[in-house]
């Protein structure tokens, strides 16, 4: 049998294929379905042909085996240093192998390619940093996840995922109308406390053009209204687009880069419609990787940048803090021991290590680092999607375990932690391995001990 | 026979050495897509030279990234094996001697003494970086019969000089041998893995420009390799 009726080549476009997937208990048919999937290996040959270039082509070709990506890959000292979680030989037997075979492959090793792809890489490319070469596993990872994707080798939860980009342009099933209906309640919510509270939706040329992670409308409202009140106490003139206001793509995790296109441009449209002087991205790792760092790229704009200067949240935060837009009241500080969670996407990935560290140093009294940290890092455990795939959850708890240690190791039992798949896994490693551990985002940490002007505070009845 | 690999062998494969090369590095600059790397090269040429230079500045020291740092041995090992491979024929006296008859210039010269050394311990390293494939799982795991094979076509002209110079058998014989692997490694380096000679440059520069538009570099400090 070839295609599948949920597990297919075809990419999800209607609100009817995305609810038979829904409703499909954990993919359940969807992955029996996949076992009969053919392999259409022309296709993949002739995909293979026109992107395998320079780039992939060297990296794979001159590998010396030499074996130093070992040691920078959590997967493998997280996996007792088992030699089949080396960067190289897991790259080696996946795409390697799929390029020495001219696409020739068939259903089982384009799955085995999948669980690879997806169970033991995260794409934290700290592989490409410890290699003599500069060869990024995580980058040759990403493109067989395209491959894979083209082929319908994606997990369940992927394809889903990409079907809510393409359907909502957003990660989740929330709408404009859903997303305009949360600030406006965020607004009304927290007005009687924040005198003067604004969530301003669609408005011209503001200094900020504020973006989110669609968890936060969905699951987490407050995080938006936390965002709302500090941009008010900083005396900001910003607001959020009624369209266009998703940063995430689950799309880049599964590798559908057309619907990594569609979504970043829903963004680019906000930015070119209302002309803010620049984008603040929420406290989400991938979200501003995808919409700011690659979004560009995938909707072709030559100079590598999105249409408005774009910011992540930390930057904006050390920012308010170092111009005193927000001030911090001393005696807030936190006294505790505290740590950094530093997420791959922006730090590693977007070089914002020291305004990470300037932050702490508003707000914290006993700041640790981690041991390795900043771009060195290691990946949280949870990044390149894996924390949202059923089938993995097994491999994704055992690499929680480097992360665990690093904390650990601290001393700290509070981790700040401004990025949503950290956060998550954090959270799931405290839950797993029960270590005593707090985890949280900036916005209430700052909420907390910022100093609120006197004419912002509400009036006494 | 003599004749014949100190004449047109050496034209072929000092051509084959200096045409391929070119070759694979117009090749690599020639496949690199903006769109698809997902960097934009030319607009931001200078943080991208910048990151370039950074990449591969801090690379070609010992000890000079965190990861030569976290593999002090190996690190020492690789140092000492590609210093031998690239210092020792272009300096050695012998090597000079037929520069200066054939084109009427020469390089500084080593001593012999310093020639010796750098062979042996192109040799000595190149064993222990092969005991280190079998010994580390890690590595063993990755290691295929070509790796061991450009071991050993990299080494071999120094093996063979040795027996040459000390002429522990047939002079003559071991001399041409001693050309012959020296003419097969030069015709193996732009043809074979062993193109890194040109490629790491390449391929380092690329994640330094990587690094230095995209990924931090236009903001940060650029990455501490």
């Amino acid at each position: 049998m070839p295609d599948g009726k949920l597990c297919n080549k075809k990419t999800v476009d209607t609100l009817e294929q995305l609810h038979a997937l829904l409703a499909d208990k954990s993919g359940k048919q969807y992955y029996e379905e996949m076992n009969h999937l053919e392999v259409d290996d022309k296709a993949l040959w002739a995909t293979l042909q026109k992107t395998f270039k320079s780039r992939l082509k060297t990296w794979l070709g001159i590998c010396s085996h030499c074996g130093l990506c070992a040691d920078s890959c959590f997967y493998y000292l997280a996996n007792d240093r088992d030699p089949t979680q080396v960067p190289s030989y897991k790259i080696q037997q996946t795409l390697g192998e799929l390029i020495r075979r001219k696409g020739k492959v068939d259903n089982a090793f384009m799955q085995m390619c999948m669980d690879t792809a997806y169970s033991k890489c995260t794409c934290c490319t700290r592989c490409g940093v410890y290699c003599p070469f500069g060869i990024d596993t995580g980058i040759m990872f990403s493109y067989l996840r395209g491959l894979l994707f083209s082929q319908g080798f994606v997990p369940w939860e992927m394809k889903i995922g990409t079907g809510m980009h393409r359907i909502y342009r957003a990660q989740m099933d929330v709408t404009s109308e859903d997303w305009v209906e949360t600030c406006e309640w965020m607004a009304e919510e927290y007005e009687e406390d924040w005198p003067g509270l604004k969530i301003p939706v669609d408005v011209e040329n503001a200094d900020i053009m504020y973006t989110v992670n669609a968890r936060e409308p969905k699951h987490y409202p407050e995080d938006l209204a936390e965002a709302a009140i500090l941009f008010h106490l900083a005396g900001e003139n910003w607001m959020v687009p009624s369209e266009g206001w998703e940063e995430t793509s689950l799309a880049m995790f599964a590798g559908d880069w057309a619907a990594c296109k569609m979504q970043v441009e829903s963004v680019y449209a906000a930015m070119e419609r209302l002309k803010p002087k620049r984008m603040v991205v929420t406290e989400c790792g991938h979200a501003y990787r995808a919409t700011v760092i690659e979004g560009p790229y995938w909707a072709g704009i030559k100079t590598g940048q999105p249409p408005a200067p774009s910011i992540h949240y930390v930057e904006w935060v050390a920012e308010a803090l170092r111009t005193g837009k927000l001030k911090i009241d001393p005696s807030k500080k936190i006294k505790e021991p505290v740590t950094y969670q530093d997420s791959c996407n922006y730090i590693r990935n977007a070089g914002l290590g020291d305004v990470a560290r300037e932050i702490m140093s508003y707000i914290a009294e006993d700041f640790r680092e981690m041991t390795p940290c900043r771009e060195h890092n290691f990946c949280c455990g949870g990044g390149g999607g894996l924390n949202g795939i059923g089938r993995y959850r097994q491999q994704r708890n055992v690499g929680l375990k480097i992360k665990r240690d690093q904390i650990l190791a601290t001393g700290a039992k509070l981790v700040v932690s401004p990025c949503h798949n950290c956060w998550d896994a954090i959270r799931d490693m405290e839950e797993i391995y029960k270590i005593g551990i707090r985890w949280s985002f900036l916005k209430p940490l700052l909420l907390s001990m910022v100093e609120v002007p006197e004419h912002m505070k509400p009036i006494e009845q | 026979m003599y004749d014949f690999v100190t004449g047109p062998l050496v034209w072929i494969s000092f051509l084959t050495f200096f045409f391929g090369l070119i070759a694979r590095a117009v090749w690599y600059v020639k496949g690199l897509n903006w769109q698809m790397d997902r960097v934009a090269y030319r607009p931001h040429m200078r943080h991208g030279i910048k990151g370039a230079a950074r990449s591969i500045f801090f690379w070609l020291f010992p000890y000079g990234t965190r990861s030569w740092r976290q593999n002090p041995v190996f690190t020492f090992l690789v140092f000492i094996f590609h210093i031998g491979l690239l210092v020792t024929p272009v300096f050695l006296l012998g090597h000079n001697i037929m520069l200066k008859t054939s084109w009427g210039f020469s390089l500084p010269t080593l001593s012999e003494t310093a020639a010796d050394v750098l062979t042996f311990a192109v040799i000595v390293s190149a064993l222990f970086l092969v005991l280190r494939r079998i010994a580390l799982t890690e590595v063993r795991i990755i290691t295929n019969a070509y790796d061991y094979l450009l071991v050993a076509i990299a080494v071999a002209p120094f093996v063979t000089g040795l027996l040459a110079r000390y002429q522990v058998a047939d002079y003559q014989f071991w001399l041409i041998v001693h050309i012959l692997t020296g003419e097969l490694l030069l015709i193996a380096i732009p043809l074979t893995k062993l193109s890194h000679f040109v490629l790491f440059f390449m391929t380092r520069a690329q994640l330094g420009m990587d690094y230095g538009i995209k990924r931090g570099g236009m903001k940060g400090k650029g990455l501490a390799w």
